[in-house]
């Protein structure tokens, strides 16, 4: 089935302290579909993510993946269930080699259950895996401590993680933060390569320009409030978008 | 005049990370191999060379190397750093007086507190996996200091007198090989393990970095237990064997001693590896029995050395020396 809903999420909220860092925000995903995630910094974009993945818990609001009730479990039960995620600061183990870092993933319940965690060598597929984000075999990257790795290869070591669980669905959090220019534009192909492979997507991202190169839709958070979501042409055309990013005619700019 | 050069042993064995050897000869195999066979020859000869007073010096010496190597496993390879080594010295100990002042004989008493004892502190220690770091080490080391007031305000199990005529182990032989036996494999089994096992490697990675354990969909809570089991049954098996080294159970069995030793171990060995506690607590134990004579001023001595290695040798002793011997130069003829 192409159109069905895989992941709804409703009314989530989170407080820090005072600060609502997410207020009551839905939205819902078709399975394949790629959604972006975009607003101004502190707007609760990664927070918002932690909240759908496990690692925060919610004040309020329900998640429904795969339509189950996903709201109450653990991170670890989530990521189970095949919605895997990647962290903005990046979490490698730095004292393994590349590879190795890999190794956990394939040896989680939800890999071993699939063909892949019994493919013999768990090394070998980490190795294959690597290689298939851009890590060259040939000139022994994947064999680096992770923690000598440049920014680059970290971020496509924490996608690779993900896909060493075969996911349904990957949350990247700003897989582009921090890249040059040409990173940037080899790991665009690498994001349709996923997409075309039938993985649903949520790009939490800045780099608009490359993120709509992807994503058909998205969502913007200002604030912790969902002021605007829709194709790329509706978000820019919002007043409330504009005035979140470039400030609005009565803010003291124009004053 | 031949020409000579300095050269390296390491140059050319080790191929740009640590987890990769190229080796080419004999040479190299002995440069990598011949640390541990050392180890493994100096722990086999030793029991035979040394006085009978120093034999039993070795036995405790093997009971302090396996609660440091515990130590060692949970805070270099896990992340935890667990001062509950009292409370698996105290629980294997007393478990395994308490079965064999039942009449049970020793070669079931012992291994049976090992790994009952092992379960009964990982689950005491269950409530507190959630907490890392200086939080957990307060936390694990409550227990033992718990434990020795409940059976001194009791009395249960023969309260502060503790239970006398426990059977010992049959002879000195016995005695020292079966520590170093055990000490030898669990030495391989647990360098293997966190090197070579997935499973290892997911320790590591709890130590690393917890919330991309939870993101590789593995349950973190279930590995530290496993991990904490796995350090316990090395600490309940050296409260067992010291039980029936002397034949007695009693409070003692709960002394902070075991709780501190392996991190004194950990300072003066060096942390990183599970080499480093060991040489510690193979250099701490002996001296601290020849320094006997100086008596209650031991302990001055002992915290002397203990501010030197953490104030002027942080590196510890054992890295010092893989530095210095994978250094090592020799003259070759060109």
């Amino acid at each position: 089935m192409k159109d069905d809903i895989i992941l709804k999420v409703e009314n989530v909220s989170k407080s820090f302290g005072g600060v609502k860092a997410v207020d009551n925000v839905s939205f819902t995903l078709r399975r394949g579909e790629v959604l972006g995630v975009i607003g101004p910094n502190g707007s609760g974009k990664t927070t918002l993510i932690n909240l759908i993945t496990g690692f925060v818990k919610k004040d309020a609001g329900t998640v429904i993946y795969n339509n189950q009730d996903i709201s109450n479990w653990p991170a670890h039960k989530i990521a189970d269930a095949g919605l895997a995620r990647t962290f903005q600061a990046m979490r490698p183990y730095p004292t393994l080699a590349a590879y190795k870092n890999i190794i956990p993933p394939l040896f989680s319940p939800r890999a071993r259950r699939s063909a892949r965690g019994k493919l013999g060598d768990r090394s070998a597929v980490a190795i294959d895996l690597l290689e298939e984000v851009g890590f060259e075999r040939d000139a022994r990257v994947p064999y680096k401590l992770a923690g000598a790795l440049p920014l680059g290869y970290l971020k496509r070591l924490e996608l690779s993680r993900c896909l060493a669980l075969m996911p349904e669905t990957i949350i990247c959090d700003e897989v582009f933060s921090g890249l040059s220019m040409s990173e940037i534009v080899s790991m665009v192909p690498l994001m349709e390569k996923l997409q075309r492979d039938g993985i649903t997507l949520i790009m939490v991202e800045h780099r608009l320009r490359e993120l709509f190169k992807i994503a058909g839709k998205a969502i913007v958070l200002n604030f912790g409030e969902k002021i605007a979501e829709g194709a790329p042409e509706e978000i820019f055309n919002d007043d409330r978008v504009k005035e979140a990013y470039f400030g609005g005619e009565d803010s003291y700019v124009f004053k | 005049m031949p020409e000579l050069r300095k050269e390296r042993l390491d140059r050319g064995v080790k191929v740009r990370s640590d987890t990769i050897y190229a080796l080419s000869s004999m040479k190299e195999i002995m440069f990598l191999v011949g640390p541990g066979l050392l180890l493994i020859l100096l722990l086999l000869v030793l029991p035979l060379v040394v006085s009978p007073y120093w034999q039993r010096v070795m036995a405790i010496t093997g009971v302090y190397a396996l609660l440091s190597i515990s130590f060692g496993f949970l805070a270099n390879y896990v992340g935890l750093v667990c001062l509950g080594g009292a409370l698996y010295v105290g629980v294997g100990g007393y478990l395994s007086g308490l079965m064999n002042a039942a009449g049970l004989p020793l070669i079931i008493c012992i291994p049976l507190a090992t790994f009952l004892g092992a379960l009964l502190c990982t689950l005491l220690l269950l409530p507190c996996l959630p907490l890392r770091g200086v939080y957990f080490a307060i936390v694990s080391f409550i227990y033992p200091l718990l434990a020795g007031r409940l059976i001194a305000a009791t009395g249960f199990y023969g309260g502060t007198d503790g239970i006398p005529g426990l059977d010992t182990l049959p002879n000195i032989w016995i005695t020292l090989y079966l520590a170093i036996l055990i000490l030898l494999i669990i030495l391989y089994g647990i360098s293997r393990m966190v090197n070579y096992e997935d499973v290892g490697l997911v320790f590591r990675g709890v130590k690393d970095n917890e919330l991309a354990i939870k993101a590789s969909a593995l349950d973190l809570t279930w590995y530290k237990v496993q991990a904490v089991y796995i350090s316990a049954v090395m600490g309940c098996f050296a409260g067992a064997y010291l039980a029936h080294l002397y034949g007695w159970v009693g409070l003692s069995l709960f002394a902070i001693d075991f709780s501190i030793l392996p991190v004194a171990a950990t300072v003066v060995g060096g942390s990183g590896t599970l080499y480093g506690p060991l040489l510690g607590a193979l250099i701490l134990v002996p001296a601290s029995e020849a320094m006997r004579a100086f008596g209650t001023l031991r302990i001055v001595f002992y915290a002397v050395l203990l501010v030197f290695f953490v104030v002027f040798w942080t590196e510890g002793i054992l890295d010092f020396l893989k530095r210095k011997y994978e250094q090592f130069e020799h003259w070759v003829r060109i």
